[in-house]
């Protein structure tokens, strides 16, 4: 089997996710908290993926990384086609365990959304970051200690010399984070998977890492698969954008056109409850709107999911026939697909 | 580098610092013993039976005229080693079963029921059988006490890594490539020490309670080793005419588990944060 060029026709991707589904057996039956999900990322390149909390963005990554419990019996399947330093393509699902854990915070790594609860409390930063280098490049305790204060002045980490001995509450929530970056990014993947990375930090620390994790990117040339609920980010760090929601993809497209002109409903409502845009909107024509705009309703229960489209509760543009079936991804343009049968009447008049 | 400011505010409370002072005095005398004892703790003077506190015998003589203090002094050595063995046992024991039970799920019921089952006995009672089936002996009643005090552990163990083990910590040294062994090894047990540190001081109370308890109802060590245990039990029947036979190493065990009682909840309100500020 080959890398399939299914949204992405460039050169061979970093990672080709095809037809991924991840479903927990519960006692109110079978949840699909990932279905039929497909998206690629070219080397050095962004994709994000964008939904509300519950849309199945953190499964897709877990799953990707093999991080589920044991205990919640998910039933994974589907391919996802990693191609690895040396030059050979692995499917990460299938791989076993000792092979993966060599993948594992070396070509492929990982950063998680609570740098408060992410480090552990009893070693020392520089001790953490020292574990993925000793393991993963065989270096012994001093050359990893040595290697993880070079890796503190690369997150730009101030004072690393006396940092490699504090304790991660002596750390603020920014430097955690930075420090998180630090141990990812320790054996120079090719790939960073970073599931909302900046959620738990404020609006300055946020710019603040993410500029530093756009520097790492251009230095090293890692693909980012970066999963996040913040369109502003994604708007200015992203390559391509596949938004999700309950568990599927409903809409994939390079990020300038998304903007542009975003063709499923649910993209067009992310989008307009954007502060900016809200502002913008009342520029442009009408009176000032008085209050944000808002998607009305929640999603859907994962047990007991709409007949037909699922977005269709809440969509203002919904007609009869978006109960009858789950419509299908379909082309939209170039490189863009998305799941609304009624992408047409869906596409902005005047845009 | 962490341990000094953590050891001052330890001993910051009054009697915390008094049990401290007091179990360096013990172990010093312990470990001292046949330089502050001018007396052999096994040379009997039959003329000297039961003679009261003097001078010369700062504690009295028991019924076959050896000097009290000198046993007292040689038996902290027994006791205290005896209860040592017992809390170091028990915590290696205990840490182990808690630390597999609590993180891999599937072994914990099974593990846990044994536990249970060993716990529904009373502590003494499963002590003596033990004992009994496996013979007086130094060792053996150090079998018996680890025996006694290990699921103790386990459960307090089990019940730390049950929640360490959710911490977000664990998936990122996972997703990091580490192997199971090392995350349990290195990354959770370090996190379990404040529990396991504070029931190493109790189970060491305990321990020479037990063993005192044991030797009094004679299925503890063997008589000729004087341990405070043994010289209660030989002094009982002379308790009515010469009080000091019972008396001092009863004070003995009394201010030993005291103390290490006292400075195990000086631990304990130490490490635990919700106790933190009434400090």
């Amino acid at each position: 089997m080959e890398a399939d060029p299914s949204t992405n026709p460039r050169i061979e991707p970093r990672l080709a996710v095809q037809r991924l589904s991840t479903s927990f057996p519960t006692e109110g039956g079978l949840v699909h908290a990932v279905a039929d999900v497909s998206f690629s990322i070219a080397p050095g390149k962004t994709t994000a993926l964008v939904g509300e909390s519950g849309s199945g963005k953190s499964v897709t990554s877990l799953t990707l990384m093999r991080l589920l419990a044991k205990t919640a019996n998910a039933r994974v399947s589907g391919v996802a086609r990693f191609a690895t330093r040396e030059g050979r393509s692995v499917d990460l699902l299938k791989i076993d365990e000792q092979a993966l854990r060599a993948l594992r915070g070396n070509q492929l790594s990982m950063i998680f959304q609570e740098p408060m609860t992410s480090l552990n409390p009893v070693l020392t930063v520089g001790e953490q970051i020292a574990e993925g280098v000793r393991l993963h490049k065989g270096l012994g305790r001093s050359a990893a200690l040595a290697d993880a204060k070079r890796m503190l002045d690369l997150v730009e980490i101030p004072a690393a010399d006396r940092r490699v001995h504090e304790y991660p509450h002596q750390l603020s929530g920014g430097m955690r984070q930075r420090v998180m970056i630090a141990i990812a990014m320790a054996c120079d993947p090719t790939l960073l998977i970073a599931d909302e990375p900046t959620t738990a930090l404020d609006v300055t620390i946020q710019a603040q890492i993410l500029a530093l994790m756009r520097k790492l990117q251009a230095e090293t040339g890692m693909s980012i698969l970066f999963i996040t609920h913040n369109l502003g980010v994604v708007a200015h760090h992203a390559d391509d954008v596949v938004v999700m929601y309950a568990g599927r993809v409903v809409e994939s497209a390079p990020v300038r056109p998304l903007f542009a002109a975003p063709a499923h409903p649910y993209t067009q409502g992310l989008l307009a409850c954007l502060p900016g845009r809200a502002r913008l909107a009342g520029r442009a024509g009408q009176p000032r709107p008085a209050r944000l705009f808002a998607i009305r309703g929640q999603v859907a229960s994962p047990l007991a999911p709409p007949p037909g489209c699922a977005f269709e509760p809440r969509c203002d543009l919904a007609i009869a026939a978006c109960r009858d079936a789950m419509p299908e991804l379909l082309a939209t343009g170039a490189a863009r697909e998305a799941r609304c049968i009624r992408v047409a009447a869906a596409l902005p008049e005047a845009a | 580098m962490k341990m000094p400011p953590m050891l001052r505010q330890l001993l910051h409370r009054r009697i915390v610092l008094v049990a401290a002072v007091v179990l360096l005095i013990i172990a010093v005398l312990a470990i001292g013993a046949p330089w502050f004892a001018s007396f052999d703790p096994n040379d009997t003077a039959v003329l000297q039976r039961l003679k009261g506190p003097s001078s010369e015998h700062l504690m009295g003589t028991d019924e076959l005229g050896r000097d009290m203090y000198a046993r007292i002094v040689h038996g902290a050595r027994y006791s205290l080693a005896i209860a040592a063995l017992t809390a170091l046992g028990s915590v290696i024991a205990g840490t182990l079963l808690g630390l597999v039970a609590g993180f891999f799920r599937r072994l914990d019921a099974p593990l846990m029921r044994v536990v249970d089952a060993m716990m529904s006995f009373p502590d003494i009672l499963l002590a003596i059988a033990l004992v009994a089936i496996l013979g007086p002996s130094l060792v053996n009643v150090v079998l018996a006490l680890v025996l006694v005090y290990t699921p103790r552990v386990a459960r307090v163990v089990r019940a730390s890594t049950l929640v360490v083990r959710e911490l977000l910590f664990v998936e990122a040294v996972r997703a990091l490539g580490v192997r199971t062994s090392r995350i349990l090894w290195r990354h959770i047990l370090p996190n379990l020490m404040s529990p396991i540190l504070v029931q190493v001081s109790f189970i060491f109370a305990y321990a020479i309670l037990a063993e005192a308890g044991l030797s009094f109802l004679g299925v503890g060590v063997p008589p000729e080793i004087p341990t405070w245990g043994t010289m209660v039990a030989g002094g009982q029947q002379y308790a009515h005419q010469a009080f000091w036979v019972v008396l001092f190493p009863g004070l003995a065990i009394i201010f030993t588990a005291l103390s290490l009682q006292m400075l195990g909840d000086g631990v304990r309100d130490l490490l635990d944060p919700k106790l933190k500020k009434a400090l």
